[in-house]
């Protein structure tokens, strides 16, 4: 399992990846595991209103790669993903850590099409 | 070819016991009787919903719609540009009136949503997030609490200043017997209420309804001549922006505010200083800061400050959501664009009775998703 985020001809990355570069049209060649580096912590929500499948509360962060020693166009990648506690703040360095299932597929709006996608992840660790 | 509204009507809004076909029909009649056209004038039929197929398990509302309203051979197409559905309805009226394809269009923007749970809703509405987004729970409130975090740490913006947005879309629900919610709160209440995605709170965030709103749109030419006062859309721009949120360049610039509202005052020959009212997309209170910032009014990470002064009240430099917004009207998606434009088209015809404000030029910002999609209308009086 990576944290893969995509890189296009032109040095732009972005997580997720997409077909084409969001910022120049490029066909994506190219991924980066994200996944053994650290980041820090943008913003942070503790969200208590959940939807069906999900835990209750639900810490959320979007955080940001940094992604220059690449030598690519852009020098830092972001990434939204659940928190492992809900003790973090702005700022705090995280590190991915892996979990096999982030929510239950089984309940919710997606149950009977939870094979269209993959349900495990990162969550981010406070360092 | 100038585009004019002739008529506008919405239901109450709030939790009906009426499913989405009557609701739409509702709306759809009190238009036409307002307007005093008859349904075999309508040559286009537009309904804005967002997710009947996902709420009710009813598909083909345009279909259901026309044949309610005995509009029948007229082209019918539902339209679905998630929350700002019902902006994306005027822009296809706008389109349908000003190409020459339709002399008479008729807007029912609708939703039905409170039979489900807020879990259930909040999934529905969470669907259209990315799937590595959907997977981690993500919500549209958990956006707005991460939004609003950044927002206030980085323009060290007092936490206040978005209790005042809900204080004042609630003062101005008071004077809208079509709003779910008619009761005034006071700051400590809203700073008070239970916590839903820190750092916001439960007041402020929009409620979840049922509802439905119409507008009528012709020609300039034919609303002179049969209509006695009507409002004509001067311009309008729509933009889309990243699927992905934090892929943005700047959390707190809403590029398709941006986009759309610059297309909109361009085609209008206005710019920010010319509005006399506007109705922005308070889904969440942040939203009204990012938008007044977006669409020029205030200058970026400054627009709390109009709140905190008051300027964007009734009384103010420039009222805000007369109507009592998303947050104290309510918010059947789909319906929700449509039901701007009835606010601003009411204001500027002087029919809206106690939220009366003196407007001549009007302007309504819709957001779908979380600005991934936005519509900015400007309207006028006609002279």
């Amino acid at each position: 399992m990576t944290l893969a985020a995509g890189s296009c001809p032109n040095g732009h990355v972005s997580y997720p990846t997409h077909p084409r570069c969001p910022e120049c049209g490029e066909p994506q060649d190219e991924t980066v595991d994200l996944s053994d580096r650290t980041a820090e912590v943008v913003t942070w929500t503790t969200s208590t209103a959940t939807p069906p499948g999900v835990r209750e509360p639900n810490t959320l962060a979007i955080v940001e790669f940094d992604v220059s020693d690449l030598d690519a166009e852009d020098e830092f990648v972001r990434a939204l993903g659940q928190v492992t506690t809900d003790d973090v703040e702005s700022g705090d360095a995280v590190e991915p850590v892996y979990v096999e299932e982030l929510r239950d597929p089984d309940v919710g709006l997606k149950r009977e099409t939870q094979a269209s996608q993959d349900w495990d992840g990162y969550r981010w660790d406070p360092v | 070819m100038g585009v004019a509204v002739i008529g506008a009507s919405m239901t109450k809004f709030g939790q009906r016991d009426a499913w989405i076909q009557e609701l739409l029909s509702q709306a759809g009649e009190e238009c036409l009787d307002d307007a005093g056209v008859t349904p075999d004038d309508v040559e286009h039929l537009y309904v804005s919903n967002m997710a009947s197929g996902e709420f009710q398990g009813q598909t083909g509302v345009m279909n259901a719609l026309a044949h309610d309203l005995g509009v029948l051979p007229a082209y019918s197409e539902r339209v679905d540009q998630t929350s700002s559905s019902g902006g994306a309805g005027i822009y296809e009226a706008w389109q349908s009136v000003a190409s020459g394809a339709s002399d008479m269009t008729l807007l029912v923007g609708g939703e039905k949503m409170t039979h489900k749970t807020t879990g259930q809703a909040t999934d529905i509405i969470a669907s259209i997030t990315h799937p590595t987004e959907y997977k981690h729970g993500v919500t549209l409130p958990s956006f707005a609490g991460m939004t609003a975090r950044h927002y206030l740490e980085r323009f060290d913006a007092p936490r206040e200043s978005l209790a005042r947005v809900a204080v004042k879309n609630h003062r101005n629900g008071v004077d809208n017997p079509n709003a779910q919610f008619q009761k005034e709160i006071d700051v400590e209440t809203a700073l008070e209420s239970p916590i839903i995605a820190d750092p916001l709170r439960l007041y402020d965030f929009c409620p979840i309804t049922d509802g439905s709103a119409a507008m009528l749109f012709t020609t300039e030419e034919r609303a002179a001549e049969i209509a006695d006062e009507y409002a004509v859309v001067s311009g309008i721009g729509g933009a889309t922006d990243t699927h992905v949120v934090h892929e943005r360049d700047d959390p707190t610039v809403m590029g398709g505010v941006v986009e759309s509202s610059e297309e909109a005052y361009e085609m209008a020959g206005l710019g920010p200083d010319d509005l006399d009212v506007a109705e922005l997309h308070d889904m969440f209170t942040i939203l009204e800061f990012l938008q007044l910032e977006g669409i020029g009014v205030a200058d970026q990470g400054t627009a709390w400050e109009l709140a905190m002064d008051g300027e964007t009240a009734k009384d103010g430099s420039l009222p805000v959501n007369t109507s009592g917004g998303l947050k104290s009207k309510g918010h059947p998606l789909g319906a929700s664009g449509v039901a701007q434009g009835v606010e601003i088209y009411e204001q500027l015809v002087g029919e809206a009775g106690p939220r009366q404000v003196e407007a001549d030029v009007g302007l309504a910002c819709n957001v779908g998703g979380f600005g991934n999609c936005v519509i900015t209308t400007v309207m006028e009086a006609a002279e």
